[in-house]
């Protein structure tokens, strides 16, 4: 409502298709939330990178930072109980479906508390509970499952959909193929939501496609398809809003690239020689967090001082999950064979 | 009670299964008007209708994805992977994403999915579609590995599978599927037999042979001849589940005949009968009267041409001649 009077449905153009700017309609607390969001995702994966320096994580981890308006505005686009499968880069995912801090920090530090009681870690956390069907160690390893849920959704007609979240890599997967083609034959409701981060690994997207954009290989399927700004949360959140609403009517998946960019290394051991700093810094510019606070602020949603405040909470609760995962206990070695069957 | 094949005691299991449970669908290729290729799901098309009856592309790694994301949000899905040498196009998903999302999530996850394929051989139909890989997929924790022998046994087995909330491999035998030698009287009624428990299928004191699948009418059958011929007893034990193992019951049967054959129709090298023979070597040494022998598949691809092919995979005279050196 907007001035006393009914808003009049505002129209966008994003890739061709024509949406409502349904952005524009959201509560400003939603809105603000969606920030906040972003911010725990910055600053849990700084938390986790100070973690990896004092060696204080086990494994390997993979860190979202730079990519933080694709998950918050998909996964605000979609209802709290519809699923999503995520990437061996999941940190972002699980956060902006809402999973908790501690209990995602403390599975990093594989302690008991964590929520896969340190038999996942960074690779492997789900919540299955709330619809996240797991992060994946193998890289498209989540689309059959992703598309198997979407199989869920249409036989009980539950009027759930799916995001399946993977990246630039994972398209060149031949269940990428297999997956996408058997939803568009049975009009499942799913979004493959192709995170094009620049780079599999140390492998650029110029060197692994010889098509200009991922998105175009909709047609081999028969689905719709666009290419999106990744680092643009309001474009992400119109598009999945729009394809989240398609899929429900029963029209079938759609194939979103989302162009974004990853600014630390492929994990923990990467000493990234296959890029220049000069192209890092070009894609710093473009800070997905930056441009949307920026809009949020220009439009008077919030104020400079209320962002920084913000960003303090986020900190204060960000050195809690740190503390807690910390201080939690490790496994009992005696569990090492519990949780293997039902 | 009436006699039915093994085909036809899979197929009600999968009826019975169905009307009673709405989240039982089937996924697979050429399993809707066709019947699937062995005819297992002829007639299910026409009961359950194509939405649960779900007609694939040829794409087995996304037909087990599929399953198994359906099978972690609420249904019960079974899969029907034609041959068995078909599973390794789904490794990935059986071996990295189905077995494992259980664990991996810390038991909060369940898979309750059954992969039905046929395996074996003795079809002439060469190395790619002849193979017995149970091993492979044994070997996996998260996994249970079903193989059952005659019909009876195939349908409460297969009931169990799918009331199962663990995801198990389910390998039917191509040979055993209509031939009529093996028919049984089955049950009209739902029964279950527990995953887990062997089977005696014949009582004997002098030696013990351990089998798997079609290779236990084999040793069955050189059982009977055995005993008409040079009176000697073999008693047959029929594992029905590799994983879980049920040991004891080989274990018992050893205390009594201190000797055991093992049979089974791989590759003999790294076969699943180099387990058994491991874990009663460790748990049943004090019992042996002689070492633990196997007779199982030459250490090559199963080939095509008849003679070549009979030569690799064990029959009746070569479990007899197993038999007959292992008593001395």
């Amino acid at each position: 409502m907007v001035n006393g009077l009914k808003a009049k449905k505002l129209y966008i153009n994003i890739g061709g298709y024509k949406m409502e700017d349904k952005f524009r309609g959201l509560d400003d607390s939603i809105k603000i939330e969606m920030l906040r969001k972003m911010y725990e995702i910055r600053h849990f994966e700084n938390e986790t990178e100070q973690f990896i320096i004092r060696g204080m994580i086990h494994g390997t981890c993979h860190l979202y930072i730079g990519e933080e308006a694709t998950a918050v505005g998909a996964i605000f686009a979609i209802n709290d109980d519809d699923y999503i499968t995520s990437t061996h880069r999941g940190h972002g995912h699980c956060i902006a479906k809402g999973a908790d801090l501690n209990i995602m920090m403390a599975e990093l530090l594989g302690k008991k508390t964590g929520y896969c009681k340190g038999k996942g870690g960074s690779m492997h956390i789900a919540d299955v509970d709330s619809g996240n069907l797991g992060a994946n160690g193998v890289v498209g390893g989540g689309i059959g499952i992703a598309t198997g849920a979407a199989l869920t959704c249409k036989m009980k007609k539950n009027g759930k959909t799916v995001i399946c979240f993977f990246g630039d890599g994972a398209a060149n997967q031949g269940i990428f193929h297999s997956s996408i083609n058997m939803a568009s034959i049975w009009d499942l409701p799913i979004i493959y939501l192709c995170e094009n981060n620049v780079y599999g690994m140390s492998t650029s997207v110029k060197e692994a496609f010889n098509i200009e954009r991922i998105s175009d290989r909709k047609c081999a399927y028969g689905i719709e398809g666009l290419t999106i700004d990744g680092n643009n949360l309001v474009e992400v959140f119109n598009t999945v809003s729009h394809f989240s609403g398609e899929c429900r009517a029963g029209r079938g998946p759609v194939l979103i690239e989302s162009l974004t960019y990853r600014w630390s290394g492929h994990s923990k051991s990467d000493a990234q020689v296959y890029r220049t700093r000069e192209e890092i810094r070009q894609w710093m510019k473009k800070d997905p967090i930056e441009k949307y606070k920026r809009i949020l602020i220009d439009q008077k949603i919030l104020t400079e001082k209320e962002d920084k405040d913000l960003e303090k909470e986020v900190a204060v609760q960000l050195d809690k999950a740190a503390k807690f995962a910390m201080e939690s206990p490790f496994p009992e070695p005696s569990e090492v064979e519990e949780d293997v069957y039902a | 009670m009436r006699e039915l094949t093994y085909l036809e005691a899979i197929r009600e299991a999968m009826q019975q299964k169905m009307r009673e449970d709405s989240n039982v669908y089937l996924i697979g290729e050429d399993i809707a008007e066709y019947g699937g290729a062995f005819g297992v799901t002829v007639g299910m098309l026409d009961e359950f209708g194509k939405e649960r009856i779900k007609n694939t592309p040829i794409s087995e790694e996304a037909i087990i994805g599929i399953a198994t994301g359906s099978a972690v949000t609420g249904m019960r899905p079974i899969a029907e992977i034609m041959f068995s040498d078909f599973i390794t196009i789904a490794m990935d998903q059986i071996v990295n994403q189905t077995a494992k999302i259980r664990y991996m999530f810390g038991g909060k996850a369940k898979v309750p999915l059954v992969i039905r394929t046929a395996g074996g051989g003795g079809t002439g139909a060469a190395a790619q579609h002849s193979q017995s890989l149970e091993a492979l997929v044994a070997h996996i924790p998260g996994l249970k590995v079903v193989m059952p022998s005659c019909p009876y046994d195939a349908k409460g087995l297969l009931i169990s599978s799918i009331n199962d909330d663990n995801p198990v491999i389910f390998i039917e035998h191509k040979l055993l599927y209509k031939n009529r030698k093996y028919i049984q009287n089955v049950p009209r009624r739902m029964y279950e037999i527990p995953l887990g428990k062997g089977d005696l299928k014949r009582e004997g004191s002098d030696i013990s042979i351990v089998a798997t699948s079609y290779m236990v009418q084999k040793s069955l059958e050189a059982a009977e001849k055995l005993s008409k011929e040079k009176d000697i007893e073999c008693e047959v034990i029929d594992i029905r589940t590799l994983r879980p193992l049920d040991i004891d019951i080989i274990l018992d049967s050893i205390k009594k005949t201190g000797r055991l054959l093992c049979v089974e129709e791989a590759p003999i090298f790294g076969g699943f009968m180099g387990e058994v023979a491991a874990q009663v070597s460790e748990k049943g040494f004090d019992w042996l009267d002689a070492p633990v022998t196997r007779v199982a598949g030459r250490n090559c691809p199963v080939p095509y041409s008849l003679v070549l092919e009979q030569e690799m995979i064990p029959g009746v005279e070569r479990i007899e001649k197993g038999i007959l050196d292992l008593l001395g």
